[in-house]
């Protein structure tokens, strides 16, 4: 289980203090969490703390009970924290394979990485010896990424809009690989997302807004609130109505 | 002359010979002939007015492969060649030469190898030259090989220069003139560390009609090393041209790219790119998050960046 106690991040811009993440407390254990909100709202950075990637400025996090608050970003990952970045990164000379097998701890067999990377929607074949690097489009890289954290299988999988450059095309199998992506990899599944289709298929919507979390319910719940468009400002909502 | 455990070792290294090779060989040790093979159509011959040898592989020798390493083990040993081949018309083989250095003595340790390719018309070369020095001694281990290309028509060439780890100094020379719808492809991987110095140096005469060059070198430099890298790519005719030089510069070393490509054809086409750059902070967090520690994530990246 993953724990937030008041956590709060705050940068410095141009002398200016701005607080990112507002004493934000949060509970997920072992479901699939999506956290949506508007841009600027603060859910990379929360993604990103969680990781250790930025250290809160105050505030405490816990996984099972262990207070991670001080561990790197490789101790966390060892505890079991996975990352997906929303931008992936390049890499040259490193291959599909080369990555997957860091993802899952030592080599792996050419069938294995061909499960991982068709429950992504990319044949093996033709991925697996190619370098991570600019010849690979932006969805091919979100996939690859996706393939990583499968591989690891960790207990917290936490992915940074998964969605954002795959194509309309393709969207329709991404959905199909987080519906099953609990059975796979187990654990709790945290999705930052903007998408109606993924939050859709979650269990529980947090929503986070000026580094706030101002909603946090099923679906059900937190689906309509959403789409009534409240937090729109005047001119906008004049122009749509 | 027998091999001893050093020796042998060395040989692993830079020709991944275990035992004796397969094919055409001549092995040089401390300045010496250690043994040769010959085969139907690839023979070797001992040159009689300078020290080196004369590789002569018949027309249409197809699927047959030559190596020719040489391990010095001897401190203070100053060795120099000449190696000539003669590639026949039609011919398609694989060339492995290589130099290991075990310096465990105080002086300085070098060999100079001149290596000439005369390829005939269709013949077609993979040449792979690996360079290593070891040793615990304070002696420089020093290599300045010169790799001379001449093609006639059609030809293809493969040229693979390594130089990974050891070698406290070396000059590359490397200079080729290429025929008519000829392709010559270079791929150099240097890795440097310590006060190491490395100095390659290309240069490309694109002679022939429809002929092209590529030239790819991958480098990373540690520590307080140097490396210096210069193509010139001179375009004489209806031809294609490209190079491209990326570096990881890491610690306090220095690298410099010095790329020149001269056109005097008007459908002559050249490219050079150039790019120098530390190892990128995301790409270190991205491995990290995938649980190895930075310096893991660092050799990961080295070892892709230099495979």
């Amino acid at each position: 289980m993953l724990e937030l106690k008041n956590v709060s991040f705050t940068v410095d811009a141009d002398g200016e203090r701005k607080d990112i993440l507002k004493n934000v407390s949060l509970k997920i254990d072992g479901n699939f969490t999506a956290i949506t909100g508007p841009n600027g709202g603060g859910k990379s950075t929360l993604a990103r703390v969680v990781a250790g990637i930025y250290q809160p400025t105050e505030g405490r996090i816990f996984l099972d009970g262990e207070d991670i608050t001080e561990l790197s970003v490789t101790e966390r990952a060892k505890r079991g924290v996975s990352f997906a970045f929303q931008q992936p990164v390049r890499f040259k000379g490193l291959t599909v394979r080369d990555l997957i097998s860091i993802a899952a701890g030592g080599n792996v067999s050419f069938s294995r990485a061909c499960s991982y990377l068709s429950e992504v929607g990319l044949c093996a074949k033709d991925y697996v010896d190619r370098e991570v690097n600019s010849s690979l489009s932006g969805g091919e890289l979100k996939r690859i990424e996706i393939a990583t954290v499968m591989a690891r299988g960790t207990k917290l999988s936490l992915f940074d809009e998964p969605e954002a450059g795959i194509d309309l095309w393709s969207f329709g199998n991404l959905i199909k690989v987080f519906e099953n992506l609990q059975t796979k990899i187990g654990g709790s599944i945290v999705i930052i997302s903007h998408q109606e289709r993924i939050l859709k298929i979650a269990e529980r919507i947090v929503v986070l807004s000026a580094g706030e979390v101002v909603g946090d319910g099923t679906p059900e719940e937190i689906m309509p609130t959403l789409l009534g468009g409240e937090r729109v400002c005047p001119a906008i909502g004049e122009k749509f109505d | 002359m027998a091999l001893d455990n050093i020796q042998r070792d060395l040989l692993a290294k830079v020709a991944d010979i275990h035992g004796t090779p397969m094919g055409a060989y001549n092995i040089r040790s401390n300045g010496a002939a250690a043994g040769r093979a010959t085969t139907a159509n690839i023979n070797i011959v001992t040159k009689e007015d300078k020290p080196g040898i004369d590789i002569i592989i018949a027309p249409g020798t197809k699927n047959e492969s030559v190596h020719i390493p040489v391990v010095i083990s001897e401190t203070g040993l100053h060795d120099m060649v000449y190696n000539d081949f003669y590639v026949g018309e039609g011919a398609d083989v694989v060339i492995v030469a290589g130099c290991g250095i075990h310096n465990s003595g105080s002086d300085e340790t070098a060999h100079d190898g001149i290596h000439t390719f005369h390829l005939a018309d269709g013949a077609k070369v993979k040449y792979i030259e690996k360079h290593y020095g070891e040793g615990g001694g304070s002696g420089d281990n020093v290599m300045n090989p010169t790799t001379v290309v001449e093609m006639a028509s059609d030809c293809y060439m493969e040229l693979e220069t390594t130089q990974i780890e050891g070698i406290n100094s070396t000059e590359r020379r490397t200079r080729a003139k290429i025929g008519d719808r000829s392709t010559l492809i270079i791929h150099e991987k240097v890795m440097t560390s310590g006060r190491q110095h490395s100095d390659t140096d290309f240069e490309v005469d694109l002679d022939g009609e429809d002929c092209s060059c590529n030239v790819i070198s991958r480098s990373v430099a540690k520590d307080s090393s140097r490396q210096v890298l210069k193509t010139n790519v001179r375009g004489n005719n209806r031809c294609s041209g490209h190079t491209e030089c990326d570096a990881i510069i890491m610690d306090e070393a220095r690298v410099s790219a010095i790329p020149q490509i001269i056109a005097s054809d008007v459908d002559a086409s050249l490219i050079h790119e150039a790019a120098i750059g530390k190892i990128a902070g995301e790409q270190l967090m991205k491995l990290m998050t995938l649980g190895l520690t930075e310096k893991e994530a660092e050799e990961q990246i080295i070892s892709g960046f230099l495979k």
